[in-house]
């Protein structure tokens, strides 16, 4: 890549010096203030506006698209259990993939969570370096902004993923994170809504006011993502997150204060949430819809997921190419090949969070015969569903996030 | 082998600090080189967009301390006590298996090092399932009636705390073991001689000639529990994170590494602080006193 740098010795993370002179003439003012306007017309769009057709590509990268030769490889980042797989190990998607295709894929479970993640990548990009991988998996927020303003991801040749705009599910077309999808195309999606255990918690949940119940004192989970635990405060006073303001976020931490100070709270966790649930230490907790799909297969069949009556957030996990990737062309195969009823349908079946292509629950149904999946409204939520959840706040400047973490996060830190 | 011998009187004067010089690289390498990356990152300012400038920025410390003193006070407060009650635990142990262990010494020792075979971070995990509310201890008193069904423990102070205890326990019988090894029992006996009860030879003979131990022991299991963040993410709840826990958030989840980096400097001030006046109080004089 043309504005590769290398620097022959180790970079490292903590040194001013070098942050400074590599990041400086990468980030300008101009580039901020482009991302905050296009994030600011996209929300003016209705949301589920469907792209019309694959937008060509222009300037530069169209130039360096052209430049790319085809390859046989394909490096594939993504996070644990997070596609199909046998007892043996084999990943059934990815041998036909090959066998279509000839690409050989090299398939890593090296996400654990986005944060960690973004601090081993955002050093050796910042750098002008590869990071050795074709496809990452992000999940929609902060983070996946941030790659975006500083440019880490490459604009994709749209025309070459031909299936994405016939198959595509209408909520992950262009999203407010990313307009037009220049950047990123969603692998799974999935609702944060509530599970608890009605055996524990003696009645049925309904409403993110239950989070609040002091009846539960001491056995209520919430999230410890700042974005999570924010959002669901704002749902429980009925403010839309997407449009909300910093004095709503400020109303939110509020109730989130007064519900830790009298004792409601058991702790706020991260995945170790579903740990909690079926250890029975909460009865109730903020939760990812996939994870109670999961806890059912495990055997602790007592837990129940809901979206509560204000409506749940829905996130996106996006696969999106890393600068400096060295098959991209490859990559664009493999995300125009995922965009099939067989291929999501074959890593649905595994993988229980929400589908981007709707097509695939009817193979899942006739073709793979499980109608368990199939008929599931948390993998295939019904229009309806998804017409009553919410998207997250889309941040415009570092600024903007700061102050979102300076309010939010002095409860977790507590 | 010859030719050495008209550099002798070089070799001679420059051997000591030859054979230093290994360990002045070594601490240059891995100490020096990342305190000054820290205290020039502490003074930095910036955001993970723009990159950091270092800029003489002290306002960071001031705003560490402001935002994050009781997670400073509660890491020295959990970390003293914490280190306090392994004394009390380990004492006896340690002085047991001096004293009475005769040839099992080395097995008993392994014993207790035994657990310590497993990830330190697996460890704290086991606890986090034996003491589930509905698990193996709390859950079976719950259905004898013995605790109120919403009883708990995880979560709490008192779990973090013991948490640190339990993953403090070998690094604290090790010093106390070597410190009542070297105690001479004819000493002991000779307290006896000169009319001393038992429990007066311990107070007056033993544990003063055990204080090294103690000394060190402490020290060890001080600094490492203070500056501890998994305890209190695994074992925690709202209301008892330490100030590791905050490090890390600052470093890994908002990136604002000026943060993190003024926090641990401030926690690494506070820590040579304590040490100093730990060693003023208790240790330099009484261990001069007792080895003389």
């Amino acid at each position: 890549m043309s504005d590769e740098k290398k620097t022959n010795s180790g970079y490292r993370l903590d040194d001013p010096a070098i942050v400074r002179g590599l990041t400086q003439s990468r980030f300008t003012r101009r580039n901020v203030l482009g991302a905050g306007a296009m994030g600011m017309a996209a929300m003016a769009l209705p949301r589920f506006a469907r792209a019309a057709s694959p937008a060509p590509l222009s300037g530069q990268w169209a130039d360096w698209w052209k430049k790319q030769k085809p390859t046989k490889e394909l490096v594939f980042a993504n996070w644990p259990y997070y596609i199909d797989v046998t007892d043996k190990g084999d990943h059934p998607s990815l041998d036909a993939f090959t066998k279509k295709t000839g690409i050989k894929v090299k398939y890593l479970e090296v996400i654990q969570d986005n944060a960690s993640f973004y601090a081993k990548i955002a050093p050796v990009l910042k750098a002008g370096q590869s990071i050795g991988n074709d496809i990452i998996v992000i999940t929609n927020g902060w983070l996946l902004t941030e790659i975006l303003m500083q440019d880490f991801a490459v604009p994709l040749w749209q025309e070459k993923v031909p299936n994405f705009f016939k198959n595509a599910s209408p909520s992950v077309i262009n999203p407010a994170y990313d307009p037009g999808n220049k950047h990123t195309m969603t692998w799974q999606s999935g609702i944060t809504g509530i599970a608890y255990n009605p055996k524990l918690t003696g009645r049925e949940i309904t409403s993110f006011d239950d989070l609040w119940d002091p009846k539960f004192a001491g056995h209520v989970g919430m999230m410890s993502d700042l974005y999570e635990l924010g959002s669901a405060a704002m749902l429980k006073l009925g403010i839309e997150p997407t449009k909300s303001t910093p004095d709503d976020w400020k109303k939110a931490a509020a109730a989130l204060k007064e519900q830790k100070d009298k004792g409601i709270v058991r702790q706020y966790y991260d995945q170790s949430y579903i740990t909690a649930l079926e250890n029975g230490d909460t009865w109730i907790s903020q939760a990812w819809s996939g994870d109670v799909f999961q806890a059912h297969a495990k055997g602790f069949k007592d837990l129940k997921f809901i979206v509560p009556e204000q409506g749940g957030m829905i996130w996106h996990d996006n696969m999106l190419i890393p600068k400096g990737a060295a098959n991209p062309l490859s990559a664009l195969e493999w995300m125009n090949y995922y965009y099939t009823p067989e291929a999501a349908g074959t890593i649905e079946d595994y993988v229980n969070y929400i589908c981007p292509v709707p097509s695939a629950q009817a193979y899942i149904k006739d073709v793979i015969k499980d109608a368990a999946v199939a008929d599931s409204p948390l993998v295939f939520p019904s229009q309806e569903m998804l017409s009553k959840v919410h998207d997250f706040y889309v941040f415009k400047s570092y600024d903007d996030n700061k102050a979102w973490t300076d309010t939010f996060g002095p409860i977790v830190q507590g | 082998m010859s030719e050495a011998r008209p550099h002798r009187r070089l070799g001679r004067g420059a051997a000591p600090f030859l054979l230093g010089l290994p360990s002045w690289l070594y601490l240059a390498a891995f100490f020096v080189v990342p305190l000054v990356a820290m205290l020039s990152m502490s003074l930095a300012t910036g955001n993970p967009l723009t990159g950091y400038v270092f800029s003489w920025h002290f306002a960071e410390f001031g705003h560490a301390i402001g935002r994050y003193q009781d997670q400073l006070v509660r890491s020295f407060w959990y970390g003293a006590l914490s280190t306090f009650i392994t004394l009390v635990i380990t004492y006896p142990v340690a002085y047991w298996i001096a004293f009475y262990g005769g040839r099992h010494k080395a097995s008993l020792l392994f014993l207790i090092l035994l657990p310590f075979f497993v990830s330190f971070v697996i460890r704290t995990l086991a606890w986090q399932f034996i003491l589930s509310d509905q698990g193996l201890v709390l859950g079976t008193l719950k259905s004898a009636g013995l605790l109120p069904r919403s009883f708990y423990v995880l979560s709490t102070s008192t779990a973090v705390i013991g948490g640190l205890v339990y993953n403090s326990v070998a690094y604290y019988v090790l010093p106390l073991y070597v410190a009542l090894e070297k105690v001479d029992r004819r000493v002991v006996q000779a307290a006896g001689d000169l009319y001393a009860s038992p429990a007066s030879a311990f107070w007056r003979v033993v544990l003063p000639l055990s204080a090294p131990g103690i000394f060190a022991g402490f020290l060890l299991v001080f600094v490492t529990n203070v500056g501890d963040f998994v305890n209190a993410a695994v074992l925690g709840g709202p209301g008892t994170n330490m100030v590791g826990n905050v490090i890390q958030y600052n470093f890994f989840n908002s990136q604002d590494y000026p943060m993190a980096a003024a926090l641990s400097s401030i926690l690494m001030f506070l820590l040579i602080v304590a040490i100093y006046l730990y060693a003023r109080v208790f240790g330099a004089e009484t261990i001069q006193d007792y080895a003389a």
